[in-house]
């Protein structure tokens, strides 16, 4: 039986359409089809100016708009070689992690809501609006920040901010707790995601998988620690990979964990680089026309989703030529449908929910 | 209650038979208002325990702390419109969902509100009540059936083999609560447990001795099968699975809108309280106050039924407390560990204890 799953459904985590192969509950056959928010962003920055083209990318990846300006203006930035001030580094990271453990809890809350658990997801989504708020009030936004330009920032942070930040994390680091208590280690939710959706290392590296997907199958590879961009070299932080807590590695669980983790070493680098914020100017010496020579570059960062990268093509004019994104998503969704055959309906719930896709990026 | 009525009934219209039928056609009123009432207060109540469990506030602007909320909901649903698609059963898709609020309704009257109210004081109560929650399967198997949508398909047969399977464990310790009581009278089993809270089932019964001690392990173990089993029964998380929202839309009432879906609602709240109302009777003592009532002690006679309702549905509301506290706890089990913890668990567990249960008897 062919079972259509969307673009209208529940857990499908935006327009996404999944056409199942069906024998009773048991999946034969997984095909996604994409394309239903596609809005020609790559097209549109031909036409753009350089710095116009960051409140695009705030859209691909809505849930961690922060990231993808870090990843697009570090791109133009090493095209152009401009050395932005030690100042934007900083924030640029505090902001970039606070945004990783908002992309993370929406993550691990709709998991939990594929699965069924309704209230973790609301404690989660509480805790994110407490990140949202230090967003807004650092630039006004909550969901598309358009913060970082080339060459700096939009705003300086808000005086409040650093004591702000830090009252959040003292907040926050109590509610990891709550949540392993309430869903981590629950015994139904493990014996939902444990032994599903197995991706063994071989197969992760094989299918590209990037970030926690593939860290959660057991491979130590984390673009801040292996190809170090922005300051994150002089942080002191760890790569958590999936170990087979509670089944095999590469299991939904440690996928989902994984997350629980990286949240943890996010607070960390929060915790290290907030109370060394330089003084300074947000803003480094730009012309007002931005026009890179003429070249090309890539440039790559670890986004929450996994290994976010921009192919910048200038040919020497205000306008780029081409610019390609590589969004994780894509890739994570393209591993779907190995990962969920012989599996039962339910499970593609889970296990799509497991790899944390967001359809903004993957039709961009 | 129902004699004194058909009596009076007789008197004003002399036809017996006339008065019986009238008689019971009466006394599933009550039963209706309380099943429209509960479920508008459930309803309210499951938003407000979830929201509270989820650091929200729930509805508050209807009514003092949207206490009318529900009474709104259900006015909106009346007023939709009633679709039916082009593909649907028409005649099966009509029926389905009367069939299933007429099942859950029928169930209703053979509970023992008071010592003095049962809509239908049936012999075989309990039997009935089983027998009459297969209607409830029927309907949702039409229903899925009939939508001709195969999300729908999938929760009604889901559904189905959930309920089935479950009725299993239930019927098993329900058999072992019929040899500890010695009557299928859901009346008589409350009478059994009558006076002081340690006459209840749980606490082994109003027998004296050693084997009320014994006992009470096993009537434990029965009352927390009897609960998995029927909390599973009902469709209620974590065995949600016919409607399991992430996975199949909304199950066998995916097509259903207006008022034929709030049929279905109304069954769903209204078999949460008759689940605790089974659990209540069985191993709390029914409408049995814990410690006398006050009505005795000041000499006033018709208190006595009041409390006794009052202790009745309060029993029953913890339960449904308890049903709505862990929907918002746990995460819903798979298709396939349903029928594990069922089969591989309950039914063994509930074969046991049925012959440990009557051998203690025995002895």
């Amino acid at each position: 039986m062919i079972l259509n799953m969307g673009p209208q459904h529940p857990s499908t985590h935006g327009v996404l359409r999944l056409e199942l192969v069906l024998d009773g509950e048991v999946v034969h056959d997984v095909k996604p089809h994409i394309g239903y928010l596609h809005r020609c962003m790559e097209k549109h920055c031909e036409v753009m100016t350089y710095p116009q083209v960051v409140p695009y990318t705030d859209r691909m990846d809505y849930l961690a708009a922060m990231y993808n300006n870090f990843g697009y203006v570090g791109a133009v930035e090493k095209l152009m070689d401009i050395q932005v001030p030690e100042r934007v580094e900083y924030i640029r990271v505090i902001m970039g992690e606070l945004q990783r453990i908002a992309s993370h809890l929406v993550a691990l809350g709709t998991f939990g809501l594929d699965l069924g658990a309704f209230t973790p997801f609301l404690y989660l989504f509480r805790d994110r609006e407490k990140i949202l708020d230090l967003f807004e009030e650092t630039c006004g936004a909550r969901l598309l920040y358009n913060y970082m330009w080339v060459g700096g920032l939009s705003h300086d942070i808000h005086p409040d901010f650093v004591r702000k930040t830090k009252e959040f994390i003292d907040y926050f680091r109590p509610t990891i707790v709550e949540l392993n208590n309430l869903l981590t280690f629950n015994k139904i939710f493990i014996e939902r995601t444990a032994n599903i959706g197995v991706c063994p290392p071989k197969e992760a590296i094989n299918l590209g998988l990037t970030g926690p997907n593939l860290r959660g199958s057991g491979i130590k590879f984390d673009l801040r620690k292996d190809d170090p961009y922005s300051i994150y070299d002089k942080f002191d932080f760890e790569i958590p990979v999936g170990e087979g807590g509670v089944g095999s590695v590469g299991d939904c669980w440690d996928r989902y964990y994984v997350r629980v983790l990286e949240v943890e070493q996010s607070l960390r680098i929060i915790e290290q680089a907030i109370d060394q914020i330089p003084d300074g100017d947000v803003k480094a010496e730009v012309p007002r026309r931005v026009k890179p020579p003429k070249g090309s570059v890539y440039h790559r960062v670890e986004a929450p989703k996994g290994e976010l990268g921009y192919f910048i093509v200038s040919d020497g004019t205000v306008n780029p030529t081409r610019v390609k994104v590589r969004a994780p998503s894509f890739v994570s969704l393209s591993a779907l449908g190995q990962m969920a055959k012989g599996y039962l309906v339910a499970d593609v719930v889970a296990i799509l929910g497991s790899l944390d896709i967001v359809l903004g990026e993957i039709d961009r | 209650m129902q004699n004194y009525f058909t009596e009076i009934l007789t008197d004003l219209l002399g036809n017996e038979l006339l008065a019986e039928i009238l008689t019971y056609v009466l006394s599933t009123v009550p039963i209706l208002a309380f099943i429209v009432f509960f479920v508008l207060f459930a309803v309210w109540l499951e938003r407000k325990v979830s929201a509270h469990m989820q650091d929200r506030l729930g509805p508050m602007r209807v009514g003092w702390h949207g206490v009318l909320q529900t009474i709104a909901d259900f006015i909106k649903l009346i007023q939709k419109e009633d679709i039916i698609a082009d593909a649907n059963d028409k005649a099966l898709f009509n029926i389905a969902p009367f069939l299933v609020f007429v099942s859950t309704l029928a169930t209703f009257t053979l509970l023992p509100f008071t010592s003095i109210f049962v809509g239908s004081n049936a012999d075989v109560g309990i039997f009935l009540v089983l027998a009459l929650s297969g209607g409830v399967v029927a309907g949702i198997l039409m229903a899925g059936w009939a939508s001709n949508n195969k999300y729908s398909l999938y929760g009604s047969l889901r559904a189905a083999a959930q309920i089935v399977s479950y009725e299993i464990p239930t019927a098993l310790v329900v058999l072992t609560m019929i040899m500890v009581y010695g009557t299928m009278n859901l009346g008589d089993v409350t009478e059994a447990q009558t006076s002081y809270f340690w006459n209840w089932g749980i606490f082994g019964g109003a027998g004296l001795g050693l084997g009320k001690f014994l006992l009470v392990p096993f009537m434990f173990v029965a009352f927390i099968i009897l609960f998995i089993s029927t909390l599973a029964e009902s469709n209620r998380t974590p065995f949600d699975l016919p409607e399991s929202e992430s996975e199949l839309v909304a199950g066998f009432n995916t097509e259903y809108s207006g008022i034929k879906f709030s049929l279905f609602f109304l069954a769903e709240f209204a078999n949460m309280f008759l689940i605790g109302a089974i659990l209540v009777i069985f191993f709390f003592g029914g409408y049995n106050s814990p410690f006398g009532y006050f009505g005795n002690l000041i000499g006033v006679d018709w208190l006595v039924p009041v409390e006794q309702l009052f202790w009745f549905i309060s029993k029953g509301m913890f339960f449904v407390f308890v049903s709505m506290w862990l929907r918002w706890t746990l995460p819903r089990v798979r298709v396939d560990q349903l029928m594990t913890i069922c089969w591989k668990y309950l039914i063994p567990y509930a074969f046991f204890n049925l012959l440990i249960v009557g051998l203690i008897l025995l002895v």
